[in-house]
C-alpha cells in the first residue's frame, strides 16, 4: 500500500547540507497500521511529510496507494488522508462546517458531502457539539475532529503523525479504538509515536528511524525476540561506573548500558544471571540497592537500536 | 470549473469566519471614521488655497484618498490572519487536499476585496451628510479601482506571509512599505501642494495614480487620463501580485 525505494531529502542550512532522510526503503501491507518511530530529529517528520506530498523528495521513489508520488502527486492526495501533530483547526471554527467544506474541497457534491458529515459526527462521537467553536473542545474532542477531517473523503491510506500526544490516558485509549476502527473499515494506517507501549499495543509492524535512515523493522513482538535472552536492571547506589567496569566482560552478560538511575544488563538467561551478578558485585564490596528482570520491551529494542531511550530523545 | 468551485469553497469558508467576528469590519473602520470626522474640517481652509470652498470640494478630495487608504492598509494587513491559520495548521491541511492551489489565495483576496467594498460603502454613507455628492456610475468605477487595490495589497501580504510566516517579521515590513507608500499618494493633501521634487518621486507610487484616478471619478470626470491611467496601473498590479502569491501558495509540490 505504502513502497518507497531510496527515498531521500536534504536541506541547505547555514552550517551546510543536512541529510534529513538518506534512502529509505519501506513497505506497508494493506490494511496494517504502521507505526513509525524514532528520537527527535531522526528524519521522522521529513519522511512523513514527504509522503503526504507536502515537500518534494529529492531522489528515490514511492508509490502511495498505487500512485507514483514524484509522478502524480495529485493522484496521491486523492488517496491519502493526513493529519497533523499540531491540530488544523482555528478557535473559532466550526467543526461541522470544517467537515462539510474539506468534503467539497476533494469534489464531492454538497448534499454527499453533509451526509458524511454527519456520519463522521456520529462515528467520531462528535454530533453534541460539532456545532460549537473548536475552542470549547477538550482536547481529545478536537483531536478526533482533525482525525475526522482526515478521513472525511475516506481515504485508503491515512497518515497520523502523533495522534495521541498531549492526551490523558483515557483519551489515547479511546484513539486507540479510533484508530483500529478505521483500519476495520479497509484503511491503512502509519501512524507515528513517542509511546513504546502504544506502538506495542497499536501496531502491527512497527520501524524504527535514527539518522536519516531505517535502523529497525518488524512486529513488535519479533523487535522483541531480536534481543535474546533478559534485561536486568540494577541499582548499585552511586557506585554505577565501577559495577559497570566489573560486570564488562563477564561470560553471562552479553551486553551492558548506563542508564539515568544504574545499569541495565541484557543477559542469556536472567533466573542464573541474578545469583552470579550478586555474588560479583559483593565480592567488590559494592552495595546493591535494587534488582529486576524482565523480559525485553520496545523501550529495551529502541535503546538498542538507536543507542538512546525514547523517553530521553 | 474546478478552480471557481475551490474558489468559491475557499471564499466561503473566509467569509464565514469574518461573519462570526464581525467586529474586525467594525475595527478596520475606526481610523477612517476618525479622519473623516477629525481631519477633514481641517482641510477647508487649507484646500481653499487650491480652489476648494465648499464643503462638498473637501470632501470630493479627501474621501476618494481616504477610500484608497483604507484599501491600502486593509489588504497589506491581511497576511496576519494567514500566519494564524499557518500557524492553526489550516494551510497544511488544505494542501493535503486536491484543492486548487490558486483557489487558496483568490478566494482568501477575493473576501478581502468583499469586505473593504463593504468598508467603502459605509464610509460613502457617512460621507453624504457633509455634502459629498457623486455620480453612481463614477462611484461604481471608483470602487472597482479600490477593488483591485485591495486585491492587490492582499495577495501581496499573503505572499510576505508565507515567506516570512511570524507576525514579529510581517509587522515591520508592512509598516515600512505603508507609511511611504501613503505619504507618497497625496491621500490626506493632494499633491498638487508638494514641491517639485516630491511630486516626480510621487509619480513611482501607483497609488498616487489611482488616487488621482479616484478623485477624478468623485469630481464626475470619468473621461480624465487619470482615471483609465490609474486602472490599468492597478489592474496590472493586482494581476502581478497575484499571480507571485498564488505560487507562493503552490510551492509545496504541484
Amino acid at each position: 500500500m505504502i513502497e518507497t525505494k531510496g527515498l531521500r531529502k536534504s536541506y541547505r542550512s547555514r552550517k551546510g547540507t543536512v541529510d534529513a532522510v538518506r534512502g529509505v526503503d519501506l513497505y506497508v501491507e494493506a490494511g496494517e497500521i504502521y507505526g513509525f518511530l524514532g528520537p527527535n530529529g531522526a528524519g521522522k517528520t521529513t519522511m512523513l511529510r514527504m509522503l503526504a506530498t507536502l515537500i518534494r523528495p529529492d531522489g528515490g521513489e514511492a508509490v502511495i496507494a498505487g500512485a507514483d508520488l514524484l509522478r502524480a502527486p495529485g493522484e496521491v492526495r486523492r488517496r491519502i488522508g493526513y493529519v497533523a501533530q499540531g491540530g488544523s483547526t482555528l478557535d473559532d471554527s466550526i467543526a461541522r462546517e470544517e467537515l462539510v467544506r474539506q468534503s467539497r474541497f476533494y469534489g464531492v457534491s454538497k448534499a454527499e458531502s453533509v451526509r458524511r458529515t454527519a456520519a463522521a459526527m456520529e462515528a467520531f462521537q462528535l454530533t453534541e457539539f460539532a456545532h460549537r467553536p473548536c475552542k470549547t473542545y477538550s482536547g481529545g474532542q478536537r483531536r478526533r475532529v482533525d482525525i475526522a477531517l482526515g478521513v472525511i473523503h475516506r481515504p485508503t491510506v491515512v497518515f497520523l503523525d502523533e495522534p495521541t500526544t498531549g492526551l490523558d490516558p483515557q483519551s489515547r485509549a479511546h484513539m486507540w479504538d479510533e484508530i483500529r476502527r478505521l483500519r476495520d473499515e479497509g484503511m491503512t494506517i502509519f501512524v507515528t509515536t513517542h509511546y513504546l507501549d502504544e506502538a506495542d499495543a497499536l501496531c502491527d509492524r512497527i520501524s524504527i528511524m535514527d539518522h536519516g535512515t531505517l535502523v529497525a523493522e518488524g512486529t513488535p513482538a519479533e523487535l522483541k525476540r531480536e534481543i535474546a535472552g533478559d534485561v536486568i536492571t540494577l541499582g548499585v547506589n552511586g557506585a554505577t561506573a565501577q559495577a559497570a567496569k566489573l560486570l564488562d566482560g563477564a561470560a553471562y552478560v552479553s551486553s551492558i548500558e548506563q542508564t539515568a538511575g544504574g545499569l541495565r544488563l541484557y543477559v542469556d538467561a536472567g533466573g542464573t544471571a541474578i545469583p552470579q551478578i550478586m555474588r560479583a558485585l559483593d565480592g567488590a564490596g559494592l552495595t546493591l540497592g535494587t534488582i529486576e528482570l524482565h523480559r525485553p520491551s520496545l523501550d529495551d529494542v529502541f535503546l538498542e537500536k538507536t543507542g538512546r531511550s525514547l523517553r530521553e530523545s | 470549473m474546478k478552480f471557481l468551485r475551490d474558489t468559491w469553497l475557499v471564499f466561503q469558508g473566509q467569509i464565514m469566519n469574518l461573519l462570526r467576528q464581525p467586529v474586525w469590519i467594525i475595527v478596520g473602520l475606526f481610523q477612517p471614521v476618525m479622519f473623516l470626522l477629525l481631519f477633514a474640517p481641517l482641510l477647508k481652509p487649507a484646500l481653499s488655497a487650491g480652489g476648494a470652498v465648499s464643503d462638498a470640494d473637501v470632501y470630493r478630495t479627501f474621501v476618494p484618498g481616504l477610500l484608497v487608504m483604507l484599501a491600502i492598509f486593509g489588504g497589506l494587513f491581511q497576511g496576519f490572519g494567514l500566519i494564524a491559520e499557518l500557524r492553526a495548521g489550516v494551510i497544511e491541511r488544505s494542501r493535503v487536499t486536491p484543492v486548487s492551489r490558486n483557489a487558496l489565495l483568490l478566494g482568501r483576496s477575493l473576501q478581502d476585496v468583499v469586505s473593504l467594498l463593504v468598508q467603502a460603502v459605509i464610509i460613502t454613507v457617512l460621507a453624504l451628510p457633509f455634502g459629498l455628492r457623486v455620480q453612481l456610475v463614477d462611484l461604481l468605477l471608483a470602487y472597482l479601482m479600490l477593488g483591485l487595490i485591495a486585491l492587490m495589497t492582499s495577495a501581496l501580504s499573503y505572499g510576505v506571509a508565507l515567506l516570512l510566516k511570524s507576525e514579529d517579521a510581517l509587522a515591520p515590513v508592512m509598516n515600512t512599505l505603508s507609511q511611504p507608500l501613503l505619504l507618497l499618494s497625496g491621500i490626506l493633501l493632494p499633491l498638487t501642494f508638494a514641491p517639485l521634487w516630491l511630486q516626480r518621486v510621487a509619480d513611482w507610487n501607483p497609488f498616487s495614480w489611482a488616487v488621482d484616478g479616484t478623485r477624478a471619478l468623485f469630481a464626475g470626470d470619468p473621461g480624465a487620463p487619470e482615471v483609465w491611467q490609474g486602472l490599468v496601473i492597478t489592474l496590472v498590479l493586482a494581476v502581478i501580485s497575484t499571480v507571485w502569491a498564488a505560487r507562493m501558495f503552490a510551492r509545496s509540490i504541484r
